[in-house]
């Protein structure tokens, strides 16, 4: 079949599809909501990247981000904290609420932001310091210098990175020397030290082998108790086991966004379907 | 064929011949400030060299103690670092992180002009220009004197040290400048937390270039920092550096052969040995700095 006449038959699909569109909250849940995204919409230049999307997140949950190379779930999920900030050619329209706060206003202050938003990499990127330098970096740049509070923050943060019993007696040793799944834990570690209420992740277990992955699974269960969690994943099988809820995207649309079991189980839209049974992406 | 082959050959050679140049000058020049070192040291001990405070090689009381002319070349080498080690690294964050890329485009030019005008201008605009202004601000300060060498010496040798350390900052993968951000860094914090500590083997090397090359810079210092050798590390005092002694005897009228001139092959030695040591530690940082990014 020729692309552009498969495209076309997409978009066709797309457009029935968003006619019976459902309410995306979930009115069953008694949590607050967390994030909202209103009639989102991202430009990088004039390539039109996300197109007016609209969803909630509760708090307390695990939300998956899924879909193709390209359909924007990483650009969406970094608007979150605003990493896209940095991109030259960026812009957007419409509204990003952290509870219920616009965080694209005027009187934000992105460093505050990022404090409560954390965010976990695709690749682990580590500071080449120690591994006890790596956790209180976040205290340190707010300038918290009491030894007992910093101690206390490693351990604390380290033990919820389930990371704790493999580095207690080498704090200070160089978390370049770690594998790639402690790195990345670390990476979580540090993350949780300013204790933020949102953690992004950006396919945190793509580059790790399968153990490594486990434990990055275990962890977001462990950890979904005590913060909102996004993750971007290319891995429906991750998607599945860690997350409440799924949101599927396809060229900057969100196509469908449901409880996870529902989105696997009985897509609703053809287009999901079709990726999570692996016929496209 | 057989014609074609040889050409080949002859090609070859040729430039095994120019790589080969360029080594045996070194040997040959290593050769030389060894074997005339030898003869001065025949008949002056290296005890004496190293540890006499006077250097009076070209009086009647002929005394040789390097350390005076030491004194000279590492107070001037101290101001010039002084002046370029701040500068070069808030010039290189600046370029490698704040700088829009017009801005960027603009400077760097700009800066490279720097590294290109002739030491002897740089010398003159030490002795006419940076000397008279600080006598305004210290009146003891002699005609010639360290400062004002090491000051524009340290101007001459801010592009080795921004060029060099930028490379080093934008050599840091961006997974670490997203990484600061993601925490919450401003971008101060970034750069100066995280950016440069992961950049500081590449800005080490950068700077100790620069010392060698300070070390080795003759004209400006010996235009503008004197020709009397003074065991000070008072950089408002007239000094004489190593080099500019060489420059003083290979110019003068001292007899070809004679124990004063061979005085010029051991202080040579001693200059050779400073910048040789200083670039392998720079080549052994910049080969550790390489692996750990790759």
């Amino acid at each position: 079949m020729e692309p552009s006449k498969e495209k076309s038959a997409d978009n066709a699909n797309l457009e029935k599809q968003k006619e019976s569109s459902i309410s995306f909250d979930f009115t069953d849940s008694k949590k607050e909501i967390k994030l909202e995204s209103k009639n989102t919409n991202v430009f990088y230049g004039d390539n039109h990247v996300i197109k007016n999307v609209n969803l909630k997140i509760r708090e307390k949950t695990v939300t998956a981000f899924i879909g193709p190379s390209g359909c924007g779930k990483s650009t969406f999920l970094r608007l979150f904290n605003r990493m896209n900030d940095y991109i030259e050619s960026f812009h957007m329209k419409g509204e990003i609420l952290i509870d219920k706060k616009d965080i694209y206003d005027g009187d934000i202050r992105v460093e505050d932001l990022r404090k409560n938003v954390g965010m976990v990499f695709q690749k682990p990127n580590p500071f080449p310091k120690s591994i006890y330098e790596n956790v209180i970096y976040g205290l340190k740049i707010q300038g918290i210098k009491d030894k007992k509070i910093l101690q206390a923050a490693v351990e604390e943060s380290l033990i919820s990175a389930a990371l704790w019993d493999e580095v207690k007696d080498q704090l200070n040793k160089s978390a370049l020397a770690l594998s790639g799944g402690q790195q990345q834990r670390l990476c979580i570690a540090r993350a949780l030290a300013v204790k933020p209420t949102v953690l992004l992740m950006d396919e945190p277990a793509s580059a790790l082998d399968p153990i490594a992955t486990s434990k990055i699974e275990e962890l977001i269960h462990v950890l979904k108790n005590d913060y909102t969690i996004v993750i971007v994943t290319h891995n429906m099988q991750q998607a599945g086991r860690v997350s409440d809820k799924t949101a599927f995207f396809y060229i900057g649309e969100l196509i469908e966004y449901e409880n996870t079991k529902d989105v696997f189980i009985n897509p609703k839209h053809e287009l999901t379907e079709r990726y999570i049974t692996g016929r496209f992406g | 064929m057989l014609k074609v082959r040889l050409k080949e050959k002859i090609i070859e050679s040729g430039l095994w011949l120019s790589a080969m140049a360029t080594i045996l000058t070194t040997i040959a020049i290593i050769w030389v400030l060894i074997s005339q070192s030898f003869v001065f040291f025949q008949h002056v001990s290296i005890i004496e060299f190293l540890t006499e405070t006077e250097w009076t090689p070209l009086f009647s009381n002929k005394k040789y103690g390097i350390l005076p002319l030491l004194a000279g070349t590492i107070s001037t080498t101290l101001v010039a670092i002084l002046v370029a080690l701040p500068l070069g690294i808030t010039i290189a964050i600046y370029l490698s992180e704040y700088a829009p890329k017009l801005v960027r485009n603009l400077f760097k030019p700009a800066l490279e002009i720097l590294a290109a005008v002739p030491t002897v201008v740089y010398g003159f605009f030490a002795l006419t220009v940076v000397t008279p202004f600080l006598k305004n601000i210290f009146p003891g300060i002699s005609t010639f004197n360290a400062l004002s060498a090491g000051l524009v010496m340290g101007i001459m040798i801010i592009p080795m040290v921004s060029s060099l350390s930028e490379d080093a900052l934008r050599a840091v993968p961006n997974s670490l400048r997203e990484a600061a951000f993601g925490m919450g860094s401003t971008k101060f914090q970034t750069s100066f937390q995280v950016l440069v500590p992961a950049a500081s083997s590449g800005i080490i090397v950068s700077v100790i270039l620069a010392i060698s090359r300070a070390i080795g810079e003759t004209m400006i210092v010996a235009i503008a920092a004197g020709q009397q050798p003074n065991l000070t590390l008072n950089p408002l005092e007239t000094v004489e550096t190593i080099t500019a002694f060489i420059v003083q005897v290979s110019l003068g009228d001292v007899p070809h052969g004679s124990i004063e001139y061979q005085t010029i092959f051991a202080a040579g030695l001693m200059l050779f040995l400073f910048t040789f040591v200083l670039n392998n530690i720079s080549h052994y940082l910049k080969e550790k700095f390489q692996e750990k990014y790759e």
